[in-house]
């Protein structure tokens, strides 16, 4: 491998790697903003709906959720290890753990699209004939329309972080980073960090309420 | 292929997350009131910081990134903010729901 230089813009690498990490916490920041909507939404509904929304919140799978964040978790030690590893140029190895952690997320979806596989089964999706009934029945349609918006959404995200993992894996097994070279590395990896951080708090808004 | 060992400080953090998973769970179940959401949101926030500090690096960057990274978090809670002290505070908040919403 030659030696890795600057793009002609930077002096020097770490001011490259640096910026790098700059424009990607931006990013993020949009992207906390774009969830934090609809977080927002439902935090005011579920202020004004508590009952229904513990009601609704008991017809998830928490079983499913609680494998799915296990899962989640897990693939991202794998990435942060990955990392580590390329940049001490373990390539191939780390080459193992990122596409390990894509295939996590393939098992995430996987595991996601039975969920929802399941809730259609049981009426829950909030159309004509929907399952719950009775005084929280408009409150539970609106944590079933939180629940199928947010999780698409972050399922989206899961999908394009899988595609970036493998081809960065691909890029890190023909030995593209160094302790010198790994802007791309740490990039890829804030993101995954970031989807994972994500279904932390979907996990404790979804599954978690109304089960004491 | 060679071997390279995970780093003990993310091993740590992989085993506190599943930690904090298994406790969230089970304190969920808990008959705790209004406690259970304070339980459940305070861990969300303890398992996000752990991933931010140690897996996302933030423990160990300069200041600049800790401000941009803190930024979306910043207008996050100026969102909160001003919109529940809209909705709060309405009068005929919640309004009656018919049945198909």
């Amino acid at each position: 491998m030659p030696e890795p230089a600057p793009a002609f813009q930077y002096a020097t690498l770490s001011q490259q790697h640096g910026a790098a990490r700059l424009g990607m916490w931006t990013f993020l920041a949009t992207e906390v903003l774009f969830f934090g909507g609809v977080l927002l939404a439902y935090v005011v509904y579920r202020y004004g709906y508590p009952s229904a929304f513990a009601e609704a919140a008991r017809h998830t799978h928490i079983a499913i959720g609680a494998a799915n964040t296990a899962i989640l978790l897990t693939s991202s030690f794998l990435v942060a290890w990955g990392v580590e590893a390329a940049k001490q140029g373990f390539g191939r190895f780390a080459a193992l753990l990122l596409w390990s952690a894509a295939a996590s997320g393939l098992l995430f979806m996987a595991l996601k699209g039975y969920e929802y596989r399941l809730e259609l089964s049981e009426s829950l999706f909030p159309d004509d004939g929907f399952a719950i009934t009775g005084s929280v029945a408009g409150g539970a349609r609106l944590f079933f329309v939180f629940y199928f918006i947010a999780t698409a959404l972050h399922a989206l995200h899961v999908a394009i972080g899988i595609v970036v993992l493998a081809a960065i894996g691909a890029r890190a097994r023909g030995g593209a980073y160094s302790a010198a070279y790994y802007a791309p590395l740490t990039v890829a990896g804030l993101y995954w960090h970031f989807v994972d951080m994500v279904w932390i708090f979907l996990f404790a808004l979804i599954y978690l309420p109304g089960r004491a | 292929m060679r071997y390279f060992p995970p780093p003990r400080a993310l091993t740590i953090s992989w085993l506190a997350l599943l930690g904090l998973l298994a406790l969230t769970l089970f304190a969920a179940y808990q008959p705790l009131g209004a406690f259970n959401t304070v339980v459940a949101l305070t861990i969300a926030l303890i398992k996000a910081a752990i991933v931010a500090a140690l897996f996302m690096e933030l423990r160990g960057d300069d200041g600049l990134t800790i401000v941009f990274a803190s930024a979306g978090f910043f207008w996050l809670a100026v969102l909160f903010w001003l919109a529940l002290a809209d909705f709060l505070t309405r009068p005929g908040f919640p309004p009656r729901l018919s049945p198909w919403l």
